[in-house]
């Protein structure tokens, strides 16, 4: 009888956005628009060797990231309704080249019509509508991504379904990583569904560790039948992490957090861990070994700080635990969620 | 006061060191900015994207990547532009273009193929709304109240309400006013359509002359339309856009070498000679007051930047014409263009 190899956990940072899980009354929080923000957070993520960063709508900022982070994944969140696969799929293809192979897109779709109100295509999809116009957005970037050959030759692609038809070449090499890695968020019916035909990493918020591990059996059972074996798709959790140097400081602190976040306390909000790195770090590794999930998502408090007492504090207890890598092995995003390369398909 | 720019364009680039060394051998020589092309119908990566990744690699030149308003979304073009700009703090610009192709529609498949006139109205839209929308937040409008907790200050943001021809964009804008107000706009204004375009809403304006007088003609043509449209025709550079192969060496001074003048050549007008001789086509251009500058595209990237940066701008720099170290850190500062005031802001505070 073989033993099985300890499963290490994956880790991402998101850069908080405009929501209520931000702390901005704190005297240490800082804009969140300066380069010199995203610089800090990302740096941070690096120095304590998370899987990727992820931010909202902006490829504009990893691609700077890019000229200041070496080994960090770079996840942008763009929207798969009001982009044209074309345009998207070149820009994300782009990115991975200037990264060395660290670029991801976690897949959105947008049902909101004042943001409709933006854009030449400004018409209201309904949900069903929107993961078809999704699942094809995806399959139609991957096409793009696939047709150069590997030898740097263009071929002509051509494209016709129900929400694209599109021909032509593509004005981009393949990716160094084959197709950037794609993210979906997917705790719906439609959105598990979605992940397990498409996606490469799946955000979830479950967040108990019965309902985790539900979600991880179902989500990883449905992958068979795309043909895909369950390490084909990682199952990340949003997580908040509170540390303090007794648990009864810990919960001090998330209590006074809980007073300056914007709005009442969200109840979808990501799970919050509240107690010592030691035990901060202990829940984490049971999850990941009792098959609740295969990494985390933290969402920090505070810009651009927010991530420093994890890096610093917990996650050489998860190496010591042998849960989280000590150095990056590879160079790509890919490699570092152990994710193979996609085959070309000529 | 003079201005220099060049292209860093180059075939077959997809990796991002071989742009920052180009990047910052431009911004070594102290020129105002740095373009990159771009276009669906050939080869190439992202330009914006590109410049992004060489923005924390420099610290003073100027970065103008091409974005095409054809068949992308103005409201994400603007945004995109807008990130730039606090990515580099303050030093981007946009070259506006079209996409004329029926190849390139049908990498969209939304529309069809459409005449020059029609495409460059509606870029001088997409110019007009991303302005609109750059306006859209209020210089204040990102707060930090420690006794509420407010992030942004809701009376400080706008709608624009832009109705065009083929798009409307309601607003605001999803990114914060760029540092510069508006970033640069940059438009070829060599061809009719695009030149009514450039005269109304372009910072700089690119004309590809082989003579003097051509270049001169645009330029005033450029500067009354500007006054037509109500604009201060001195808020306009123009901009004597040259291929240069400098590949002749360094020698080149003696009479009849590249002292022609450019030539006309499929690719545009093309000069020949050594740095040398190019210096004083600059200085002379420039002295006759028939342009604001040039900017330059060297046939071979590396190789011609390199005579430029080395050669040509250090002569102009040591007869005291152009620049010897950057005394602004923003583009705009580059080109002595002033920080626009927001349309929308009833106190029209700015610096």
């Amino acid at each position: 009888m073989t033993v099985r190899p300890r499963r290490r956990m994956h880790l991402a940072a998101y850069f908080p956005g405009v929501d209520n899980t931000t702390v901005r009354a704190d005297p240490r929080s800082r804009s969140r628009i300066e380069f010199s923000s995203f610089e800090h957070l990302a740096r941070t993520a690096e120095r304590g060797l998370f899987d990727f960063f992820f931010l909202a709508e902006s490829l504009t900022v990893l691609s700077a990231l890019a000229g200041v982070t070496e080994r960090l994944g770079l996840a942008a969140t763009v929207d798969a309704t009001f982009n044209e696969p074309y345009e998207l799929a070149r820009r994300l293809a782009t990115l991975d080249h200037l990264s060395g192979g660290r670029a991801a897109w976690n897949v959105v779709t947008s049902s909101d019509a004042s943001t409709g109100a933006n854009f030449r295509r400004g018409v209201f999809l309904n949900r069903a509508d929107r993961y078809v116009r999704a699942a094809e957005f995806v399959a139609v970037a991957r096409k793009l991504w696939d047709s150069w050959t590997p030898e740097g030759v263009s071929r002509p692609v051509a494209h016709r379904g129900r929400h694209f038809d599109i021909a032509g070449e593509f004005t981009v090499p393949r990716p160094p990583q084959g197709h950037p890695v794609v993210i979906q968020a997917g705790d719906s019916d439609e959105g598990r569904e979605f992940a397990a035909a498409t996606a490469d990493v799946v955000f979830t918020r479950q967040s108990s560790l019965e309902s985790g591990r539900a979600f991880y059996a179902d989500v990883k059972r449905r992958l068979a039948k795309y043909g895909r074996t369950p390490d084909d798709l990682k199952i990340m959790s949003g997580v908040s992490v509170v540390l303090g140097d007794t648990a009864a400081d810990a919960r001090e602190k998330a209590a006074e957090i809980r007073r300056q976040q914007n709005s009442l306390y969200d109840p979808d909000g990501p799970r919050s861990f509240v107690g010592t790195p030691e035990a901060v770090a202990g829940e984490l590794d049971d999850l990941v070994r009792r098959e609740a999930c295969d990494g985390f998502v933290l969402v920090p408090h505070l810009t651009p700080t927010g991530l420093d007492g994890f890096v610093d504090r917990v996650v050489p207890l998860l190496q010591e635990r042998g849960a989280f890598r000590t150095e990056y092995r590879g160079a790509t995003l890919r490699s570092h969620l152990g994710l193979s390369e996609p085959v070309w398909k000529g | 006061m003079l201005h220099l720019s060049a292209a860093v364009d180059q075939p077959s680039a997809y990796d991002a060191g071989s742009y920052v060394e180009l990047a910052r051998l431009a911004e070594r020589g102290g020129l105002d900015f740095v373009t990159l092309g771009d276009t669906f119908a050939r080869p190439g990566p992202d330009a914006l994207a590109v410049l992004s990744r060489v923005a924390p690699a420099t610290t003073r030149v100027g970065l103008v990547p091409t974005v095409t308003t054809t068949h992308t979304e103005p409201f994400h073009v603007q945004a995109a532009v807008a990130t730039l700009d606090w990515v580099s703090r303050g030093r981007a610009g946009w070259r506006i273009e079209v996409s004329a192709t029926e190849g390139e529609a049908r990498l969209f498949g939304r529309r069809h193929a459409a005449p020059a006139e029609t495409l460059w109205h509606e870029a001088g839209e997409v110019a007009d709304v991303a302005a609109r929308l750059w306006d859209s937040w209020e210089d204040d409008a990102e707060i930090r109240d420690v006794s509420t907790g407010r992030f942004i200050d809701r009376d400080k943001l706008h709608h624009v309400d832009f109705e065009g021809t083929g798009f409307s964009v309601k607003g605001p804008s999803t990114v914060p006013r760029p540092p510069q107000g508006h970033p640069v706009r940059v438009v070829d204004a060599t061809e009719g359509p695009a030149r009514r375009t450039a005269a109304r809403y372009a910072d700089v304006a690119l004309v590809r002359a082989a003579s003097p007088a051509q270049a001169g003609a645009v330029r005033d043509q450029l500067r009354a339309d500007a006054k037509d449209f109500g604009r201060d025709p001195d808020t306009l550079r123009v901009l004597a856009s040259l291929l240069v192969d400098l590949g002749d060496g360094e020698h080149a001074a003696e009479p009849g070498h590249g002292g022609g003048g450019p030539r006309q050549t499929a690719q545009g007008p093309l000069y020949r000679g050594g740095p040398v001789d190019l210096a004083e086509l600059v200085t002379a251009w420039h002295t006759d007051g028939i342009v604001d500058g040039f900017h330059l595209t060297p046939a071979e990237p590396r190789r011609d930047l390199e005579r430029l940066v080395n050669g040509t701008v250090a002569l102009l720099q040591h007869r005291g014409l152009f620049r010897t170290f950057y005394p602004g850190s923003t583009l705009r500062e580059h080109l002595g263009l002033a920080r626009p005031a927001n349309q929308y802001a009833v106190t029209g505070g700015t610096s």
